[in-house]
């Protein structure tokens, strides 16, 4: 009996990996169609590169050349086939390959998201396990009233309250740029090694990070408070253990995983946000790369961003879908009755 | 839900005095203040044009020298006081803050409007029809949530701005930014109805209705819809604060409404850059009432799920 059941929930499982596998592929395709129809359907492409004086018979056969007349199949075709290899071609307004432009701008906004993330896990963590153990304090009561408005205040607003305060008023922090960076490998440049560029990092961190954080602060304290009614805690408490080892060995490490779950999801809305982040401190990031392209109509660099992203979600929504099918057995049981 | 038609008008007042929600309500005070702080804002919205002491699109009414006023003070050239200050170029901005929330309004009800016709719509079908349709649908639905809202927002805004001729893009940019925000927010709709649907379809009434030969569309409009449309309000009004805060963020990031039809999120644009020279009710005045409009429109939803909700009575 057993061997079946194994058997069969392997066989389940593969499929399971099969389907989500082909939805993403979908996805993908349905994205870089859009893409496609951007770059075809936006403008001329031959107007935009022949000068006035190019006859007629001249454009058509540039025209022939660069295989605009083929069937839209084969230019789809033809357009997934570049863009797999990351080549979308030349922007329109700053007249460099797209790649080269997303390339060099990729490390600011990743240094960006990934120091905001790790402030929103720390910090939420942190605040929610303090929430959750003194409930009812003045801190507590605190920081739950500050987490409401953080989450009610829109993201520009945050950024720009926050020049306000510690750019402007106070001139503690610089308002706008990375900073002094330093060239670190061929293609990473980094503003964490140097003292001005971390002073730059720190108020879009916060920025980016602060709905995140009251996000897991929130779940962290909801499921302490649950876990630390259960009664495996009571037992531990009885068998005599710390406040010490009960709160952190046993409630904080059960809480953990949804936790966890939760955070990597976060990361595409991290990436969301950054565009907005960025656009307030004029951060010479991705973000604000694709807001000035559809600010001036710039097709590669749109069409780009917009594969880029679908991407990073894909497989952001892939991994966490495989790894929680890997971690939870119940819901392996739970889908397979939802498809049937 | 209610029969009211041939019964005196008095009777129906009383009777939705007397109701559940409207008891809640009264007892609620955070509800109540909240109200009034929409209500307030949407009616100063609506009658801005007469409420208004200037008409700040009307170049003939501005003067220059009236550039930068700070609130409550005289101008040291002209001598006129403005409750808020003014701009640089000398515009009211109470008066601007009238004219811009009628526009971050009126995106935000047609946003809504628009989600909500799309995410009922498609909710009754994929619930009533089931098989193929059902899960094409709510596999595009699944797709959709993995993104953030905002950013579908803003994707759709760019690619269908990409797609306009550049002759109208100015004029359009309103509605596209109507259609942008409505389409990065169907699917909550179209959820909550497809589930409310399926429950509704196999009650005895449907069955009958569906006896006696009725059209599959007058079923669905007239006997399934006003069943679902309880928790249909409640999205709605999340749904409105939500589509504010879109368009304000994407005006904000010079991406939303034309700078010619300024919204609140535009406002805070032009007052960012007068926080360094110190003007700084510019940039704090549209930012006070786009949170207290947005936070009270939630807080107002908030209260209507509790209050529709009986399970939690």
């Amino acid at each position: 009996m057993l061997t079946v059941y194994a058997a069969d929930a392997g066989s389940d499982m593969l499929a399971f990996i099969l389907r989500r596998l082909v939805q993403s592929v979908i996805v993908m395709l349905t994205v870089a169609l859009v893409a496609f129809a951007l770059f075809r359907f936006v403008g001329d492409p031959i107007a935009s590169m022949v000068g006035q004086e190019t006859t007629l018979a001249e454009r058509a056969e540039l025209r022939d050349a660069l295989g605009l007349n083929d069937p839209f199949v084969v230019q789809f075709g033809k357009f997934v086939a570049r863009a797999s290899t990351g080549d979308f071609g030349i922007s329109y307004r700053l007249q460099q390959p797209v790649m080269e432009l997303i390339l060099s701008r990729l490390p600011a906004t990743l240094e960006l998201a990934l120091v905001s993330g790790v402030l929103a896990f720390v910090f939420g963590v942190g605040f929610g396990v303090y929430t959750a153990l003194r409930r009812g304090n003045w801190l507590s009561g605190t920081i739950m009233t500050a987490s409401l408005i953080g989450v009610s205040l829109p993201t520009f607003l945050i950024g720009v309250l926050l020049i306000w305060v510690f750019a402007v008023e106070l001139q503690w922090l610089p308002s706008f740029g990375r900073g002094e960076v330093v060239q670190v490998g061929n293609w990473w440049r980094t503003g964490l090694l140097t003292e001005s560029g971390r002073a730059s990092l720190i108020l879009p961190a916060i920025t980016l990070g602060l709905y995140q954080m009251t996000l897991i602060m929130r779940l962290v304290r909801a499921e302490m408070l649950e876990v630390l009614r259960t009664d495996y805690i009571k037992f531990a408490r009885a068998r005599g253990l710390s406040n010490r080892a009960v709160h952190f060995g046993h409630a904080l490490k059960n809480t953990l995983v949804p936790v966890i779950t939760i955070t990597g999801l976060q990361l595409g809305s991290i990436i969301a946000f950054s565009i907005i982040t960025e656009t307030v401190f004029q951060w010479p990031g991705v973000g604000a790369l694709f807001i000035n392209s559809v600010r001036f109509v710039d097709v590669p660099v749109m069409a780009a961003y917009l594969m880029l992203i679908a991407l990073v979600f894909v497989v952001i929504n892939l991994v966490v879908d495989l790894l929680y099918y890997a971690v939870d057995p119940r819901l392996r049981v739970d889908r397979a009755n939802a498809r049937h | 839900m209610q029969e009211t038609t041939g019964k005196p008008r008095l009777n129906a007042v009383a009777r939705a005095w007397d109701s559940d929600v409207a008891w809640s309500f009264r007892h609620s005070p955070l509800a109540v203040i909240a109200a009034f702080v929409s209500i307030l804002i949407i009616l100063a919205a609506v009658f801005a044009p007469w409420i208004a002491p200037h008409d700040p699109f009307n170049p003939a009414t501005l003067n220059l020298m009236d550039g930068f006023t700070a609130p409550m003070e005289p101008n040291q050239f002209t001598g006129n006081v403005y409750w808020l200050g003014t701009d640089n170029q000398g515009r009211d901005v109470f008066s601007t803050i009238l004219y811009g929330a009628r526009i971050s309004l009126f995106v935000g009800f047609m946003a809504v409007l628009f989600a909500m016709v799309l995410g009922i719509t498609l909710g009754l079908i994929a619930g009533y029809r089931g098989g193929w349709v059902d899960s094409l649908l709510m596999r595009v639905a699944d797709v959709q949530l993995t993104f953030p809202s905002i950013l579908l927002a803003l994707l759709i805004f760019g690619v269908a701005r990409g797609f306009i001729p550049p002759a109208y893009r100015e004029a359009m940019a309103i509605w596209v930014l109507i259609v942008a925000i409505g389409l990065s927010d169907w699917v909550q709709y179209a959820r909550v109805v497809r589930g409310a649907t399926m429950v509704e379809k196999s009650k005895e009434y449907v069955q009958a209705a569906r006896v006696i030969g009725a059209h599959p569309a007058k079923i669905l409009l007239r006997h399934i819809l006003p069943n679902v449309m309880g928790p249909v309000l409640v999205i709605a009004t999340i749904g409105l604060a939500l589509a504010i805060i879109a368009e304000a963020t994407l005006s904000f990031l010079g991406v939303g409404v034309p700078s010619t039809q300024p919204s609140l999120g535009t406002l805070i644009r032009i007052g960012q850059g007068f926080l360094f020279s110190g003007e700084w009710w510019i940039l704090l005045f549209p930012s006070i009432t786009l949170l207290a409009l947005a936070l009270s429109v939630n807080l107002l939803g908030d209260w209507l799920r509790d209050a529709l909700n009986p399970r939690l009575r």
